[in-house]
């Protein structure tokens, strides 16, 4: 039995080093404004899948995620129930225009949708549909078909949200670090100003500001739009910021935390530099914390990309989703909800499972 | 021998007196709040009025100390009344999630068992749903409802109730995993054994101990329903003109930002020292309450 975990152990880690290089190849072409192959972004998701099943598989863990998935799947249906009966709930109608429809009209439109069946007749036809992946065609945008403009849109959002979350760690991580190895200094003080601010300041402000300086003044970033990773910066630092100084202000009390611990001292007895106890030690026991925040930290990048998306013209599926709430666009609002439900639930099942990589006391 | 007693709560204030951002935290926020409630006697103007000889005029002109807008309103009038509507929308929507996260946070752990599981089940469902997108369809829901005479309250009934439907959650959750905890201790045990009923031992008992990290939670769901506010406001999905919150502010002056920057600049001031002073005094709240951490 151990031999085979131990297999698939090796098994994974070889994975997750081809992995790592398609991902890298992938940003390296996505960042010089090369077109990213649509197959490389395939088996970078069929080798993240695999190599995360041989990673389950190793710690034993293969039960327990079938046995999350299934419940996944429940919580996604009751999220497309609800906000199927929150759509008819609303006030005002997809077709309800300020220049009236004719009645007639209405009615045979109405009819094409299939608006005019009981609720719940509408409510079995969309399962039936989303069951062999139909999500519908849009009301707005007559005869684009949901999962297509979502497949398209998504592009965009899923750049932005993953350079941000990249982002956040890569900034997040170091400057709590530094405060910490400088506790009670005027450099800690510093490093907490600004991450509160981070914390504190909203989106759309600090979006404004980086406008202003690095757009009007500077001239150095786009303002808007999303054609090369020029246009890239603004959007990703302004959705980054956030969680950045959260991460920050989470490293630092928690390293502050784990440098009282015993085995901090023996590592300092034995003479080691603080750069190593720092970095090797102090730093691996104190990303659970960080870890457990990155699952509610993927949901805020998400909803957090509703107003970058607005604030800097980006085109993508948050846009989409504030649009098509104006609209009325149920098919449109369906199809999202179910894609940002998914996501989460995908992300927190990922999240929870990575525990035990870093800590392997957690089972 | 003379050394005066203190009780949990005393030490706790007087470490958070001792926490300078904290008090001047506190202090702004109170101002803050005093301004809100007397925003018709201290605004110059009213939030709706129009100034036709005045459009978009800079600070300090005509007699406008912060400017006007496009329509020829008063930025200063509409920021004091956005103060109004954004801690309205905050102060209230934390109560109510407050007092539903602990009734129903309270019951699943206290009675525990099958109970629990399913209430904690329900709380885990809601919990994964992308909070954003359903605060957004109750919001649009709910603003057909009337529920309030007063036209104020009105134009914010989607948002409050949204934002009280959605914010409960988490603290449900944390206010079980506290109840737990004191549930397993001797003084509760002792309780029983004297024969007092189970609601009197939750009132007078459990309710008392857990009420520390409640309040810190509720510090810091105010700023965060603030924020969630402009921001639906920011992106024209939150509360409707004439009225004015911070967001809408911003929003209004983000169109025009190049030429009239005190459009953005001013109710992007206010929102975000409020912003600050909510977050310092949680932190400075949760350190007293709890000095271990």
């Amino acid at each position: 039995m151990t031999n085979i975990n131990g297999l698939f152990d090796k098994i994974a880690k070889t994975l997750w080093v081809g992995l790592g290089c398609l991902i890298l190849w992938a940003i390296a072409l996505n960042l010089t404004n090369y077109y990213v192959p649509q197959i490389l972004m395939i088996s970078i998701a069929v080798l993240f899948l695999v190599s995360f099943g041989f990673y389950a598989f190793s710690i034993g863990a293969i039960v327990y995620c079938f046995k999350r998935l299934a419940e996944a799947f429940v919580t996604i249906f009751v999220i497309t129930t609800l906000t199927f009966m929150l759509l008819r709930l609303m006030p005002g109608g997809p077709f309800d225009q300020e220049k009236a429809l004719p009645p007639e009209i209405k009615a045979n439109i109405e009819a094409k949708y299939g608006l005019d069946k009981p609720v719940l007749v509408q409510y079995f036809d969309y399962l039936k549909k989303v069951a062999v992946f139909d999500f519908g065609t849009s009301y707005k945008y007559i005869g684009r078909s949901v999962g297509d403009m979502i497949l398209q849109n998504f592009t965009a959002s899923f750049i932005l949200g993953f350079y941000a979350f990249v982002l956040s760690f890569l900034i997040g991580i170091p400057i709590g670090l530094f405060a910490a190895s400088r506790h009670n200094t005027f450099w800690d003080n510093i490093a907490m100003a600004i991450s509160i601010s981070g914390v504190a300041l909203p989106n759309f402000l600090i979006g404004s500001v980086l406008i202003v300086i690095f757009s009007y003044q500077l001239n150095w970033f786009p303002p808007a739009l999303w054609d090369s990773s020029l246009h890239y910066v603004l959007p990703v630092v302004t959705l980054g910021i956030r969680p950045a100084a959260f991460i920050a202000r989470l490293t630092r009390s928690t390293v502050l935390d784990v440098i009282k611990a015993d085995f901090v001292r023996t590592a300092k007895a034995k003479g080691l530099s603080q750069f190593t106890i720092l970095y090797k030690h102090v730093l691996k026991n104190s990303l659970i914390p960080v870890l457990t925040y990155s699952g509610p930290l993927l949901a805020g990048i998400l909803s957090g990309s509703f107003v970058i998306e607005i604030l800097f013209a980006v085109p993508g599926v948050g846009k989409d989703l504030v649009q098509s709430v104006t609209n009325r666009d149920y098919p449109l609002i369906l199809g999202l909800t179910l894609l940002y439900s998914i996501l989460l639930v995908l992300s927190n099942l990922i999240v929870d499972l990575l525990y035990s990589f870093f800590d392997p006391r957690i089972g | 021998m003379n050394k005066q007693s203190s009780s949990l709560w005393q030490d706790s204030i007087k470490r958070l007196k001792k926490n300078k951002a904290a008090v001047v935290s506190l202090f702004f926020i109170i101002v803050v709040c005093l301004i809100a409630l007397f925003a018709k006697q201290l605004a110059p103007y009213s939030f709706e009025k129009q100034n036709i000889d005045f459009i978009l005029v800079k600070p300090g002109v005509g007699g406008f100390l912060l400017g006007t807008d496009s329509l020829g309103r008063d930025v200063f009038s509409r920021i004091i009344y956005g103060a109004r509507m954004s801690m309205a929308v905050g102060i209230i929507t934390a109560l109510i999630s407050m007092v539903i996260g602990t009734i129903y946070g309270s019951i699943s752990g206290w009675v525990g068992g099958r109970v629990d599981a399913i209430m904690m089940r329900f709380v885990d469902i809601l919990i994964s749903i992308p909070s954003l997108v359903l605060l957004i369809l109750v919001k649009v829901v709910f603003d057909s409802v009337n529920l309030f005479e007063n036209p104020e309250l009105k134009a914010l009934t989607g948002m409050l109730l949204a934002l009280s439907v959605v914010g409960w959650v988490t603290l449900a959750r944390v206010v079980r995993g506290q109840v737990l905890q004191v549930k397993s201790l001797t003084f509760i045990e002792a309780s029983k054994a004297l024969g007092m009923p189970s609601y009197l031992i939750l009132i007078k008992h459990v309710l008392p101990n857990i009420l520390g990290p409640i309040i810190v939670l509720l510090t810091f769901q105010i700023p965060s329903n603030i924020l969630i506010e402009s921001f639906l406001s920011f992106i024209g999905l939150g509360l409707q003109p004439p009225y004015s919150s911070w967001g809408v502010l911003a929003a209004d002056g983000w169109r025009s930002m190049r030429h009239f920057p005190h459009l953005i600049l001013f109710p992007s001031i206010a929102l975000g020292l409020t912003m600050l002073a909510f977050n310092l005094f949680g932190d400075g709240l949760r350190d007293a309450l709890d000095p271990k951490a």
